[in-house]
């Protein structure tokens, strides 16, 4: 099978978020592969354990991103592409990564495209959908379970707490859910091997882009911190006092009872 | 001059999703003095049409086939692109549900425009219509604006206030023409989640468990609390992975952000990606053995104590209130 896996990094999961002049600092953060991609990520891998083929780990970024790329080929990807937007696209939106996305992908030859359904940090979960509906393929997102069986695909999907068993045709764009497999850690042989996979690095000119049919539809005009919570009140007295005066407080203070 | 706004409406068991009206209410607000639009996709679905009117849409169109009973991409894609092609809106706007976030990028694609997602406000400022959003799972937030005139956004329920149900208030029902090509995707069975279950991501109140409530029976006292709350049971990942509980009751950064009215976390420790995923809740209450927990330099009321303990006493002291569940 020929399998394109599409991921990003994000910070991760303990950062802080700090806002100067408007944007996100990421001086000294840590950065992680999204998790949800870490699904898609292992997901191809047991697909081609199971069916054989190649696994192409595809990511939209600037330089750094070579080192989240170089842990998708230690978990076991064959070869990576980072498509460097950094010269050329300053505050893309999901409009133009996706269009980014499309340019490279609509030159290869796959059956399956698997991304995370969404990421920790834009929240959006839209540039894989946009991208299978560019390539004018059959999306299924947020799978919790995929079966291949020559050009049919069966997935199973949570939806909101349902789970929703349906079926389509390769090629398939899924994006993939909690609870899909268990993502591997890369082990020490996978890390040297990783060392020596093919990593291609484009820019949009070798996509026959122009900078011009990628320019964002959104723009962000502020990034603002939430509010700081102050501090409560901590309910003195034994449990059956404290029950009787927090239902009293969500009654009268509180008013959401 | 006032926009023309479509909205989709979303059916769930014969009922119009609370996430529609308030969706309606953001396309108020986007058209101005303009034209609000209904759409409702599905079999059967005249018969609640109506209330999205009393909800504030000018007209509905009503979309019915057999084969639009059940959400699939390519179904309703079609039946949207029909739509906007008839009507030619300035905007489309979709509540942040599994359908709303399943279609949405979609259709932006094809209309080679922008979407903005998961907004929990809309407001019309110096002639641009701003949205705002949460980033980083609700650690921050953006406000963002369209630089294309086709704007289409998703918004987040339980967030912006639908508008005063008004049966006064009347409007056209149209049918539009159906023509299904073919569907790629074909759904064979849905099984539902316990019959009982609140949805999370449109609970007005949550009951939450942590790695505090030691095992899956420990959940028991706070769906029995839930109950009588009509609240919907969430946890933190520390209980999903200690097998306590399903996945799908996680809330987090890499589970649910929920904004409830009221959040009740029992045996949580408040870790940031937890937090990161109800801290914007309204109101927070934190039950908890050790006092130095993180949880409670965010709770609104705390009480150190075993929550085996409280949440009986609590569901008890709400049962004698009578609220209706």
């Amino acid at each position: 099978m020929n399998l394109f896996v599409l991921m990003k990094r994000t910070f991760d999961t303990e950062e802080k978020i700090v806002i100067e002049a408007g944007k996100i600092q990421d001086d000294g953060a840590e950065w992680i592969i999204n998790p949800y991609d870490e699904y898609a990520i292992e997901e191809a891998i047991q697909l081609k354990e199971k069916h054989g083929g190649s696994i192409t780990a595809v990511m939209v970024g600037g330089e750094e991103a070579e080192k989240e790329l170089r842990t998708a080929l230690a978990m076991g990807c064959d070869q990576a592409v980072l498509i460097n937007i950094e010269d050329d696209l300053e505050e893309p939106d999901q409009y133009s990564i996706s269009q980014v996305l499309y340019h490279y992908m609509k030159d290869q030859e796959f059956d399956l495209i698997l991304g995370g359904n969404v990421a920790i940090d834009g929240g959006s979960g839209q540039v894989a959908p946009r991208l299978a509906e560019l390539l004018d393929i059959p999306c299924i997102t947020t799978i919790t379970k995929l079966e291949i069986n020559g050009t049919d695909a069966e997935a199973e999907r949570d939806v909101e707490g349902d789970v929703e068993k349906i079926k389509t045709t390769l090629p398939l764009l899924v994006t993939a859910q909690q609870g899909l497999n268990e993502p591997r850690y890369p082990s020490l042989p996978g890390i040297m091997k990783a060392k020596k996979k093919p990593l291609e690095e484009l820019e949009l000119d070798d996509l026959d882009l122009d900078e011009e049919d990628a320019e964002p539809k959104l723009k962000t005009i502020e990034r603002f911190l939430p509010p700081e919570k102050e501090a409560g009140k901590l309910l003195q007295g034994e449990p059956a006092e404290q029950a009787k005066e927090l239902v009293s407080l969500l009654r009268s203070e509180a008013k959401v009872i | 001059m006032g926009k023309k706004v479509i909205v989709l409406g979303e059916i769930r068991d014969g009922e119009l999703r609370n996430v529609t009206f308030e969706a309606i209410a953001a396309g108020r607000t986007i058209s101005g003095d303009g034209e609000v639009i209904g759409v409702l996709i599905g079999e059967n679905v005249q018969s609640i049409a109506q209330e999205l009117i009393h909800y504030g849409a000018d007209k509905v169109l009503t979309a019915e086939d057999p084969k639009l009973k059940s959400y699939t991409a390519d179904g309703y894609s079609q039946v949207m692109r029909g739509v906007i092609e008839q009507e030619k809106p300035d905007s489309v706007i979709f509540g942040h549900t599994a359908m709303g976030k399943d279609l949405s990028p979609k259709l932006a694609a094809r209309l080679q425009t922008g979407l903005i997602s998961d907004a929990t406000d809309v407001s019309v400022t110096g002639g641009n219509v701003v949205f705002t959003r949460p980033i980083y799972s609700g650690k921050a937030f953006e406000r963002v604006i369209s630089t294309d005139p086709m704007i289409v956004a998703t918004i987040r329920p339980n967030n912006i206030q639908a508008s005063e149900k008004d049966t006064s208030r009347s409007g056209n029902i149209e049918s539009v023409d159906v023509s299904l090509t073919d569907l790629r995707t074909v759904i064979q069975e849905v099984v539902k989640k316990t019959a009982d279950g609140v949805d999370l991501s449109e609970a007005k109140i949550i009951v939450a468990g942590g790695r505090g409530v030691k095992s899956k029976e420990g959940f028991q006292p706070l769906q029995e609390l839930a109950e009588v709350l009509g609240a919907a049971v969430g946890a933190s990942r520390g209980a999903c992975d200690a097998d306590y509980c399903d996945y799908a009751l996680q809330i987090g950064q890499t589970g649910k952000v929920v904004t409830p009215d009221l959040y009740i976390a029992c045996g949580i420790s408040g870790a940031i990606q937890h937090l990161a995923g109800m801290s914007n809740s309204k109101v927070i209450v934190a039950i908890n053995k050790d006092p130095e927990a993180d949880i409670f330099k965010i709770a609104d009321y705390g009480i150190v104590g075993d929550l085996f303990e409280v949440v009986p006493l609590l569901t008890e002291e709400f049962k004698q209130l009578n609220i209706h569940s």
